[in-house]
């Protein structure tokens, strides 16, 4: 089997089985809604003091459900033994690896980005600001992925992974949350945001190369 | 290998081996003990009496002597735990594992010096304890980076691959150090500018820089005394049943 062969049958599996599952597309997004819906009741729905903390809430809520879907990305691959046939195969771990990245973001990040105007206007956000919310989602929620698969790769091996896992991750996506929060204040703002989501894309590209050579190193160490 | 001489290569061949490692330590650490409480003597004396008062800050910026050679710190152990832990990945070397592990619990107290000095001295300064400035805010993250490293280095139970998690989870962090060392140049914030390592003149007063100096160089020699008494237990612990170990014991009863 040629190497994107094998690249593309791994995303396939993995969105298979998460159509069989679908509790796993379901429950980030709930949490996401959630989470949103909570802080107005919390702090009091003045409208302004929503409008001005809006893009900060919707950002911190899809780190949180970013990093509480992380642990299905090789949970069951590594209870049921298939992450060591992955492992095992002639093809190099780090591209298998980001097939699984791509399709757990196909699964868990891309609905967010579905009901996020949805969540915007729950908020009062301004409308012109949408677009780059989208953006900044469409841009950041995939190196929310790439990051925690580190983490996960990390931890996979524990019993009791989840505590540490947030520990490890959440540092290492401040620089998204700072870009993307920023990028969507500005807008919101109407000033021009072209250096944020500049920025954002240069994380994005150096994540997509840069993040499955830990993902393989680290889950060749769980392994074992 | 051809850059390096003959006896240097010998010599860490030597130190990969625990044996030669503890013994060598232990005649090595009377002398560290001695270079750093002169260092520091020395550093203290100049800096707390012999420099003179600051023009506008008086007597309260004398903290840097704590806080800036503190705050280096933070940022150097980090670079040599990642740069052990490499080692440690690749050739699998123990005892670079063990002086990557070793270093986080040090590098992590220099990072929250740092911090905490650098909040009493804002007191007053600033009128705050605390801002979100790019560099507090990313020293802050090297602080929550180091203790990920001790929390998943305690985490994982078979040392040797709690060794190789931490030197991955460490070398993906190091993305951070440039934007701390470059922070405060990058973006303007309140955070005053680097006035040491500047490329023309330092533009600090040279009986002011001297006791600087000197302070950061005895904080490294605190580091590699903390370290290596730590990476001595470390070791003994994990050889607990190795031959040498035993003998080591025997003899001392």
């Amino acid at each position: 089997m040629s190497l994107s062969r094998a690249f593309f049958a791994v995303i396939r599996r993995d969105l298979v089985l998460a159509l069989r599952r679908r509790s796993e597309i379901a429950n980030p997004l709930l949490f996401f809604i959630l989470v949103i819906t909570l802080f107005p009741l919390g702090i009091g729905a003045q409208p302004h003091l929503l409008q001005a903390i809006a893009p900060g809430i919707i950002w911190v809520s899809a780190l949180l459900a970013a990093m509480l879907s992380l642990d299905s990305l090789f949970r069951s691959d590594f209870d049921d033994g298939s992450l060591e046939q992955i492992l095992l195969s002639p093809h190099p771990t780090s591209v298998l690896v980001l097939g699984k990245i791509i399709a757990h973001w196909l699964v868990t990040g891309l609905p967010l980005l579905i009901v996020a105007p949805l969540l915007a206007v729950f908020l009062g956000m301004p409308n012109h600001a949408l677009g780059i919310l989208l953006l900044t989602l469409l841009l950041g929620t995939p190196v929310l992925s790439l990051i925690g698969a580190i983490g996960v790769a990390l931890t996979v091996g524990l019993r009791r992974g989840g505590m540490i896992l947030s520990l490890l991750v959440l540092p290492l996506y401040v620089p998204v949350l700072i870009f993307a929060g920023n990028a969507v204040q500005m807008a919101g703002s109407g000033l021009p945001v072209d250096a944020q989501i500049n920025i954002l894309i240069a994380i994005l590209l150096m994540a997509l190369v840069l993040a499955p050579l830990p993902v393989a190193a680290a889950l060749k160490m769980s392994i074992n | 290998m051809f850059l390096i001489p003959d006896p240097v290569v010998r010599f860490f061949h030597r130190m990969a081996s625990p044996p030669h490692f503890y013994a060598f330590t232990e005649r090595l650490m009377p002398w560290l003990v001695v270079i750093f409480l002169l260092l520091t003597a020395a550093g203290l004396y100049g800096g707390l009496y012999l420099a003179p008062a600051d023009y506008q800050q008086g007597d309260s910026y004398r903290i840097i002597y704590i806080h800036v050679p503190s705050a280096w710190m933070s940022l150097f152990i980090y670079m040599v735990m990642a740069v052990a832990g490499a080692i440690g990945l690749v050739w699998r070397i123990k005892l670079a594992e063990i002086v990557a592990i070793s270093s986080a619990p040090v590098g992590a107290s220099f990072t929250f010096i740092a911090l905490v000095t650098g909040s009493l001295w804002g007191k007053p300064m600033w009128g705050t304890w605390w801002v979100w400035d790019a560099r507090l805010t990313s020293e802050l993250i090297l602080l929550f980076l180091y203790l990920g490293v001790i929390g998943l280095y305690g985490a994982i139970d078979d040392k040797r691959t709690a060794s190789r998690a931490v030197a991955i989870l460490a070398l993906v962090g190091v993305v951070n150090i440039p934007i701390i060392h470059y922070s405060v140049e990058w973006w303007n914030t309140l955070h005053q500018g680097p006035t040491v390592t500047k490329m023309d003149k330092p533009s600090i007063h040279v009986s002011m820089l001297i006791p600087l100096l000197l302070m950061a160089v005895a904080f490294k020699f605190y580091y590699l005394i903390a370290m290596l008494q730590r990476a001595r237990t470390e070791l003994l612990l994990r050889e607990r049943n190795a031959q040498w170990v035993k003998n080591m014991i025997s003899e001392s009863k």
